[in-house]
């Protein structure tokens, strides 16, 4: 008799060949000029019940390019797995030729060239197309959004999320849940989520006051879809109220609780659900966690790290399905389930290339319907990269479009040392590209964007750092949040992954004097985006664009600034 | 009072060490109160649930529960603040369920403790590492 995990395990198996049969022939695909919409697409139905899975989308409603992390470090029993490998390191383990357009999609070498041969990816007309070909194949598929949707962009900004929401209807999503949605603010989100045609979902979101569950968002939606009982339960950006600025949603409270995950997956099978899905803002490594403590849950679709994983990760019965960020992908799982058990399933991240799929009319209509109060804003050109700068933002420790933003406030802000947060939003700039206002939004956007100046001692920006970098770094994936580290600006540092708190931080330098910190003495620091409430200071796109304008052409120096020990 | 440099390295070196004692005191202060509730017993790692965040949204009040059934009292240290006891819960024969749950003020990242004694007189404990952290940068 086969069991239950001997199919999944073949189901792994089915799901790595085929990935290969599309994987790896992208490569030769695109050497016979041959990468259609109709391959990008090609699947084989399976099984009985479909999940789309679309995640931290950031509001880009066009296509972008999304350059890929250079540096991904796991530490701790994560050291080395995926989603912790990048490069030539994830070519191999997936099997993907180099110059090929799942390198281009998957993977940072080669950047600018490969963007300027494949294009941009997604936009959400082109996502319309998608889910709409997967619908004319199994018409009660699931299409499951894992939040950070309505934050991001210029349009998302100005109109409080009402763009996203208006686009997203459109989709006809069937669930959601929720993170930098709260930056809103709670009266805005709550507006927006009595509005919404579909269910809001956080099992992990609660009245602040009462520690209770919040009425307005249920843990968990049943759904009746090929003959099969499906529960979704949501769960939430655990740390809200600490990475982002509490003040502005004090009614709720988050964290992990997988506690209650466990009481909401035994109660929705306790009423008989045959198939158990977990729609996660948690984080890669922390959905990985989870899925090894909580028992029943079938499959995870995991979002909040921007991870894009060409199959799926097994944690015991548990399947984990990361999809991407920005746009870029759509994944597509099938299932089947039998007897109330998960069989097998099928799977596959679809790469949302933009000028191979064509994009849906009445979508794209939509789109430039939210857009259009506000063209000249957005497409107004501020400057041009050099051509031989790319802007881009992902990676732990930085990226050359913080490094600007750094650059700016050093200079806008006369400071000594700036700051900028580690966020994994913000498409890239290819070299000799014109910067536009809404490409200084895409990597800027936020309700809390005071650039403020301030006083720290040597002695308080250690501690800074060494926090951030324990958010990043601590061993257990429970107490990480998700972010990279902040990005320094007239600031060196040694940093060492794989010590303790406290200890992790060496060596900090003050970059124009080439001097060491000292510990007692003041230093003037420039940063925004500050949890803090009150903070004062004009809002960081206006001192980005300031420093663009004023350089006309952006050229920037290689940033050496941070060592790394033990990755 | 004129001050000397001499004077001010004293005074320096006063105040450096005094930053340094409550640590002490405050380690000794948990083991003393473990020791007094224990009495020194060996403790079960099994036998008590302390429900706690990972991360405190706000040190200044981080809810907590404990669930011991069977528990008589469950004491609940935070072994990094400067007075580690926070609360004793005590139940009577005739309480329902053995479990409280209260919110704590923490000063620091730092271990939580919860050790029940139970009615056969042994000990149980269990324990649960809170962060307290200045925050910001969420991907």
């Amino acid at each position: 008799m086969i069991s239950r995990r001997d199919f999944l395990q073949a189901s792994m198996a089915a799901t790595a060949l085929y990935g290969a049969s599309s994987f790896g022939n992208w490569g030769k695909l695109a050497a016979q000029q041959a990468l259609t919409q109709d391959k990008l697409l090609e699947f084989d139905t399976f099984g009985n019940v479909s999940l789309i899975h679309v995640t931290d989308i950031h509001a880009q409603l066009k296509p972008i390019y999304f350059r890929e992390p250079s540096v991904n470090i796991g530490v701790g029993e994560n050291r080395g797995q995926v989603p912790h490998v990048t490069g030539a390191d994830f070519r191999k383990l997936y099997g993907i030729a180099d110059g090929s357009p799942s390198a281009y999609a998957l993977t940072y070498n080669d950047f600018t060239a490969l963007a300027q041969g494949y294009g941009k990816m997604g936009g959400l007309d082109c996502v319309a197309t998608v889910v709409n070909q997967i619908r004319a194949d199994r018409p009660d598929a699931l299409l499951l959004d894992g939040g950070d949707t309505w934050h991001g962009s210029y349009t998302c900004y100005h109109t409080q999320g009402q763009d996203m929401v208006n686009v997203m209807n459109a989709l006809k999503p069937d669930a959601m849940t929720f993170h930098w949605e709260f930056t809103l603010g709670s009266d805005r989100v709550a507006e927006l989520v009595e509005g919404l045609p579909f269910a809001a979902l956080g099992q992990n979101i609660f009245d602040a006051e009462w520690d209770e569950p919040a009425e307005l968002f249920p843990p968990y939606k049943f759904y009746e879809t090929g003959g099969v009982k499906v529960a979704v339960i949501g769960q939430a950006f655990p740390y809200m109220p600490i990475a982002n600025p509490g003040w502005m949603f004090p009614e709720y409270s988050f964290g992990i609780r997988d506690e209650r995950m466990q009481e909401m997956v035994d109660e929705v099978r306790a009423k008989g659900a045959e198939l158990v899905v977990c729609l996660s803002h948690n984080g890669f490594d922390v959905d990985k966690q989870m899925a090894g403590v909580v028992t029943g849950i079938d499959v995870i679709l995991s979002g909040h790290t921007h991870d894009a994983l060409p199959e799926p990760v097994l944690v015991g019965e548990t399947i984990i399905v990361a999809s991407g960020s920005n746009g870029k992908f759509v994944s597509r799982v099938d299932l089947d389930v039998q007897n109330g058990r998960m069989m097998g399933f099928r799977h596959k991240l679809i790469p949302i290339f933009s000028d191979v799929i064509a994009p849906d009319p009445a979508m794209t209509a939509l789109i430039d319907e939210q857009r259009a109060p506000y063209l000249d804003q957005l497409t107004e050109v501020i400057g041009t990269t050099a051509e031989d700068t790319l802007l881009y933002r992902r990676g732990n420790f930085n990226g050359t479009w913080d490094d600007l933003i750094c650059d700016a406030l050093l200079s806008e802000r006369e400071a000594d040392i700036a700051l900028s947060p580690g966020v994994r939003w913000g498409p890239s700039i290819l070299p000799g590209q014109d910067i536009t206002r809404e490409d200084i939004f895409n990597v800027t956007s936020m309700t809390y964007p005071e650039a403020y100046r301030t006083e720290m001692t040597g002695e308080f920006l250690h501690i800074v750092l060494e926090d951030v970098a324990d958010n990043l770094f601590n061993p257990n994936p429970y107490y990480q949040q998700g972010g990279d580290m902040v990005r320094t600006g007239g600031l060196g540092y040694r940093i060492d992954v794989t010590q303790p708190q406290g200890s992790r931080i060496t060596e900090l330098t003050l970059l124009k004097t080439g001097e060491r910190i000292d510990p007692a003495k003041s230093y003037q620091v420039a940063g925004w985006a500050s949890v803090n409430e009150g903070t004062e200071g004009p809002p960081i796109w206006d001192v980005v664009e300031n420093h663009i304008r004023k350089q006309g052409t952006v050229s920037l120096d290689p940033n050496t600034s941070v060592s790394v020990k033990g990755a | 009072m004129e001050f000397t440099r001499r004077s001010a390295i004293v005074m320096g070196a006063g105040a450096f060490a005094a930053l340094f004692l409550p640590k002490l005191a405050v380690a000794a202060a948990g083991d003393d109160a473990i020791a007094a509730f224990t009495g020194g017993a060996e403790m079960a790692d099994t036998g008590v649930t302390l429900t706690a965040p990972e991360i405190a949204e706000n040190g200044n009040t981080v809810p907590i529960e404990v669930d011991a059934p069977g528990a008589t009292e469950i004491l609940v240290l935070a072994l990094g603040n400067p007075t580690p006891p926070v609360a004793t819960f005590k139940f009577g024969p005739l309480a329902a369920t053995q479990h409280a749950s209260t919110r704590i003020r923490l000063a620091g990242t730092q271990d939580v403790i919860a050790i029940a004694k139970l009615a056969d007189g042994s000990f149980a404990k269990a324990t649960s590492t809170i962060k307290v952290t200045i925050g910001g940068c969420g991907g």
